[in-house]
C-alpha cells in the first residue's frame, strides 16, 4: 500500500463561487452547491471586542445578545418564533475582530431569513428594559469560567499570548461589567455596525442573481460608517500561575508563529499538524500513548490575520504535572530535529480529505467562503488548497521550523501547585 | 438514498444507505454493550475495553492502528455509553478497504498487558479530569441514584478504585462475552455500493463467533423524592440534574417526547428558556429526552447561582405542572415540528449525521427509518399523542442531585 499516493487524482468537484460588492461597500460571496437542500449564511461585521472601550470589556458580546431582542416591527419573542417557524438553525458569535452571525436552513427559506437578518442588523430594538437581563447573563457566564479550569486555561492562555486588544476574552471581566451601560451597548452598535468590511458568505442550493437582489433589498440601504483604529498594547505576562484547588493540574503553552496570510501558513500549519494533527502526531503519542500522562492534549495553530500562535494545553493529574510539563516543552522543541515523510503523508491525507468532505456541508462553505476573504481579500478555492498542501515538503517545513522554532514561550498553568519550566 | 441489509450466519446485522450524491462514506460497528452490562466489581471494563480496542490486533499495533487512521485521513473516534459501544469512522471512499480491515480488526483487540497497564493511566486521567466538571459529577450522581437498583444505576468511567482493580484478563473475559456477532450491527452510510461492505465484511467479520449476550430490561421503577447532595464550597456556580421516568427506546411515545422536550426546554425558543434563562435567572436550563433499552428519563439541567437555585426549580416545577394538566398549544406544536424538520434534513446531508440514527434505530428496533419516515413521523404527530404521552409519563422531578456550594436543598 503506496502511502499518501492516490490511486486517482482528487478531483475537487468544480466549485461554482461568485463575489458582488453592494455600493455601500458591503462584500457578498456565494457558491452554488446543487446536490445539497440546505443553504447557510455567515456574515462577519467589524464590530468585535478589540473595539470594546478601555473599561468596558464585554460591551460587545453583551451586544450580540441584546441584538436579537427584537427587530423592525417583531418584539423579542415574534422575532424567535417567527426564526424558528422558518426551521433556521443560528448562533452569534463574537471574537477579536468581528461580531459574527450565523445561520443554515432549507434552501427555500434562505430569503425570508435574509430579510430579517437585514432588520436585525440595521433596525435591532435594543430595548433598554431587556439590559438588565443582558447584563445577568454576562454575569452568569463570567462566573461559570470560574468553575471549568480546563476553559479558564485556555482564555487566561490567550490573553497573555496574544498583543492586547486581540486575545483578550470576548466574556469581558467582572471588573468591568458595573462599567457597561444600556448606552455602552448602543455606542457599540451605532460606530461598529457597517456594511463597509462587512462579509457576508452564502452557500448551500441558491441561485446567485436571486440571492444577490435579495441581499440587495435588505441590506443594500445600510449606511456606511467609518472605520475605526484599534492600537496594539502588551503581551504577557510569560509565566503565570493561578491557583486552584483541582483534581488535574491545566497546562497552557503558546509560542510565536505566524499570520494567516504569510506564505509560509501552510508550513506552519503542517509543523502544527506534525505536533497534534491526529492520534499519531508527536504529542499524543509521546505524552498520552507512551508515558499514561494526560487523557486531554493538543497544539493547534491559531493565525490571525496579523499575528499567529501555536496553543496547547495538557491537563494532568497533579503529581505527574510537572512531568507532562517537561515532555512537552521537549517534544515541541524536539520538532526542530527532523520530521519525516511518512508524518507529511498523513497531514496532507487529513488535510485532503477534510476539504473534500467540507463540500458537503453548506454551513462549513459558507463559513469558509467569508473568513478566506477577511483573512486573505479574496476566494480561496478548495482545489487551491490542495495545491498549497501538495506543494509542502519536508524540507520546507523543516526551515520554516528553525526561522521560528518553539521558544521563547508563554506558559500558564491553574492547579495546587506551580511548576517550572525548563526550557 | 436506498437502504439494504443482510444478516451473517454468525448474526452479524449489516445496514446499508448508500446515497449518491455526498462525497464520504461513514462506518460504524454499534456493539450491544455498556456500562450496564457490567457486574460492580467491572465497573469501567467497556469503556477500558473502547480504549484498549485502539492499541490494536496481531496484524497491527497501537502504533499501526493510529498511524494508518491518520493516511487514510480519517475522522474517526469511538464512544461508550450505558448500553453500546460505538467505533466509528469516516473516510473518503478510496480509502474504504484499508480503513475497514482496521476498524474490523480492533473490534477484537489482542489487549496486551503492557498495552493495559500504560493505557490504565490514561482512563484515570480522564476520570480526574472529569472531577473538575461539577455538571458531570451531578449528572452522574443523578443516573445512580435515579436507577439505583437497576442495571441504569451505574458509571460509564467508574471510580479510580474500580478501574485500578481491574485485570487484563477480567477484561479478556468480558470481551469474549459481549463481543459477538449477534451483539454487534455494522452500519454504513454514503457514498457507497452496499455489495462492497458485504464483501469486506465478509472478508474480515465473517469468523467473528456468534450467539449473543442477553441482557435483562426491565423498565425502572424508580423511588420518588431521591436527592443527592455534594457540597463544593470553592464552586461559583450551583448545578443541579434532575430526572422523571419517560418513555423507553422502543415505545411510540417517543417521539411525542422527544418534540415535549423542545417545547419545554430547549436552549432558545421553549418555555424554560423564556421564563428562567431569556430574563437572565440562570446561566443554562435546559431539558432532554434520553431513551435506553427498557426504560427512558428526563433530564431538567439548571446551572445558577446559588440562592437562585431554589425560586428556579419552582419555576421549571410550574412549566410542568402546567403542561401535565394542559398540555402544549399547537402554535407551540406546529413551531417545534418546524424547528426539528429542519433539524432532520441539515443533519441527513453529510453521511456521520445519518449514522448514528441509521446504526441507532437498527440496535434498538431492529428498525430502518429513512429521513422521509423521520419527516412523517414528525408531521403527523398531533396534541392528543403529547396528552397521551403526559398521561403515562408526566414531567416532575423523581430525583435530584446537586454539586455546588449549597449544603442543603429544601424542594
Amino acid at each position: 500500500m503506496s502511502v499518501g499516493i492516490l490511486r486517482k487524482a482528487l478531483s475537487m468537484t468544480d466549485q461554482n463561487v461568485h463575489t458582488h460588492q453592494f455600493e455601500n461597500g458591503l462584500m457578498l460571496i456565494v457558491e452554488e452547491m446543487p446536490d445539497v437542500q440546505s443553504a447557510a449564511f455567515s456574515m462577519l461585521i467589524p464590530a468585535g471586542c478589540v473595539y470594546d472601550p478601555p473599561g468596558q470589556h464585554g460591551a460587545a458580546s453583551m451586544l450580540s445578545d441584546l441584538l436579537t431582542r427584537g427587530a423592525g416591527e417583531r418584539d423579542s419573542r415574534e422575532l424567535s418564533s417567527t426564526l424558528d417557524n422558518l426551521g433556521l438553525q443560528r448562533s452569534e458569535h463574537v471574537g477579536a475582530r468581528h461580531t459574527s452571525v450565523y445561520g443554515a436552513a432549507v434552501a427555500d427559506k434562505l430569503n425570508e431569513c435574509l430579510r430579517i437578518y437585514g432588520d436585525i442588523l440595521m433596525r435591532p430594538v435594543l430595548p433598554e428594559d431587556q439590559f438588565e437581563a443582558v447584563r445577568m447573563g454576562a454575569e452568569h457566564s463570567l462566573l461559570s469560567i470560574e468553575d471549568d479550569p480546563q476553559r479558564k486555561t485556555m482564555i487566561e492562555l490567550r490573553r497573555r499570548s496574544f498583543t492586547r486588544p486581540w486575545g483578550l476574552p470576548a466574556d469581558g471581566s467582572l471588573a468591568d461589567l458595573p462599567n457597561i451601560t444600556h448606552n455602552s451597548l448602543r455606542s457599540h452598535f451605532e460606530n461598529c455596525f457597517r456594511p463597509n468590511g462587512s462579509i457576508l458568505g452564502i452557500a448551500g442550493k441558491v441561485d446567485t442573481q436571486e440571492v444577490i437582489q435579495v441581499v440587495g433589498e435588505a441590506l443594500g440601504e445600510w449606511p456606511q460608517k467609518p472605520v475605526l483604529d484599534v492600537s496594539p498594547g502588551e503581551t504577557g505576562p510569560k509565566r503565570d500561575f493561578i491557583e486552584q484547588d483541582t483534581a488535574q493540574t491545566h497546562i497552557g503553552l503558546s509560542y510565536k508563529s505566524v499570520a494567516y496570510p504569510d506564505p509560509d501558513y501552510y508550513n506552519a500549519w503542517a509543523a502544527a499538524s506534525v505536533l497534534s494533527g491526529g492520534m499519531s502526531a508527536r504529542l499524543f503519542t509521546e505524552v498520552r500513548e507512551k508515558r499514561g500522562l494526560c487523557y486531554s492534549i493538543s497544539a493547534s495553530q491559531a493565525s490571525m490575520k496579523h499575528e499567529g500562535r501555536v496553543i496547547c494545553y495538557a491537563g494532568t493529574s497533579n503529581e505527574r504535572a510537572q512531568e507532562t510539563l517537561d515532555v512537552t516543552l521537549q517534544e515541541l522543541k524536539r520538532l526542530g530535529d527532523g520530521i519525516e515523510q511518512s508524518e507529511l503523508d498523513r497531514c496532507k491525507a487529513r488535510a485532503k480529505s477534510s476539504l473534500i468532505m467540507q463540500q458537503e456541508s453548506s454551513r462549513g462553505r459558507a463559513s469558509s467562503l467569508a473568513r478566506n476573504w477577511f483573512l486573505l481579500g479574496e476566494i480561496r478555492m478548495l482545489e487551491e488548497v490542495r495545491e498549497k498542501i501538495d506543494a509542502l515538503t519536508v524540507d520546507s517545513i523543516l526551515e520554516y521550523v528553525h526561522r521560528m522554532p518553539a521558544e521563547d514561550f508563554t506558559v500558564l498553568t491553574i492547579g495546587p501547585k506551580s511548576l517550572e519550566v525548563n526550557s | 438514498m436506498q437502504f439494504h441489509e443482510k444478516t451473517f450466519a454468525n448474526d452479524l446485522k449489516i445496514v446499508v444507505e448508500s446515497n449518491a450524491s455526498v462525497h464520504s462514506i461513514a462506518v460504524g460497528f454499534f456493539v450491544r454493550t455498556g456500562a450496564r452490562d457490567e457486574s460492580p466489581e467491572l465497573n469501567g471494563v467497556s469503556h477500558f475495553l473502547e480504549h484498549m480496542a485502539f492499541k490494536g490486533t496481531e496484524n497491527f499495533t497501537a502504533d499501526d492502528v493510529n498511524r494508518i487512521f491518520d493516511e487514510v485521513g480519517a475522522e474517526y473516534n469511538a464512544s461508550t455509553s450505558e448500553e453500546v459501544t460505538i467505533f466509528y469512522a469516516s473516510i473518503l471512499p478510496e480509502y474504504l478497504p484499508q480503513t475497514f480491515e482496521v476498524l474490523a480488526g480492533i473490534l477484537f483487540p489482542t489487549l496486551r498487558q503492557d498495552d493495559f497497564d500504560m493505557e490504565k493511566n490514561v482512563i484515570l486521567e480522564e476520570i480526574s479530569m472529569y472531577q473538575d466538571q461539577p455538571m458531570h459529577i451531578a449528572y452522574e450522581n443523578a443516573m445512580l441514584r435515579h436507577f439505583a437498583g437497576h442495571p441504569l444505576g451505574v458509571s460509564i468511567l467508574g471510580t479510580l478504585d474500580s478501574v485500578g482493580a481491574l485485570t487484563s484478563e477480567q477484561m479478556r473475559q468480558y470481551h469474549a462475552d459481549h463481543y459477538r456477532g449477534g451483539n454487534i450491527t455494522l452500519a454504513v452510510a454514503g457514498n457507497i455500493d452496499p455489495e462492497v461492505i458485504f464483501e469486506l465484511a465478509s472478508q474480515y467479520c465473517s469468523h467473528w463467533p456468534g450467539g449473543r449476550h442477553e441482557r435483562p430490561i426491565p423498565e425502572a421503577e424508580p423511588a420518588s423524592g431521591e436527592i443527592s447532595i455534594v457540597t463544593k464550597e470553592s464552586s461559583i456556580q450551583q448545578n443541579v440534574v434532575q430526572v422523571a421516568p419517560a418513555p423507553p427506546a422502543h415505545s411510540e411515545m417517543r417521539f411525542a417526547s422527544e418534540l415535549l422536550s423542545i417545547v419545554l426546554g430547549e436552549d432558545g425558543g421553549s418555555r424554560i428558556y423564556w421564563d428562567i434563562v431569556d430574563p437572565g435567572h440562570a446561566d443554562f436550563a435546559d431539558l432532554g429526552y434520553y431513551d435506553y433499552d427498557g426504560s427512558g428519563a428526563y433530564m431538567t439541567w439548571l446551572g445558577c447561582q446559588p440562592d437562585s437555585t431554589i425560586d428556579n426549580l419552582k419555576r421549571i416545577q410550574d412549566i410542568y405542572a402546567e403542561v401535565n394538566e394542559n398540555g402544549v398549544n399547537d402554535v407551540e406544536l406546529e413551531q417545534a415540528k418546524n424547528k426539528i424538520a429542519s433539524r432532520i434534513v441539515l443533519r441527513s446531508e453529510r453521511p456521520m449525521g445519518r449514522l448514528s440514527s441509521l446504526g441507532g434505530n437498527w440496535v434498538y428496533r431492529q428498525d430502518y427509518r429513512s429521513v422521509a419516515d423521520d419527516l412523517a413521523s414528525l408531521k403527523a404527530l398531533t396534541l392528543d399523542d403529547i396528552r397521551e404521552t403526559l398521561g403515562r409519563y408526566p414531567l416532575g422531578v423523581s430525583t435530584t442531585a446537586a454539586v455546588g456550594p449549597l449544603a442543603e436543598l429544601n424542594l
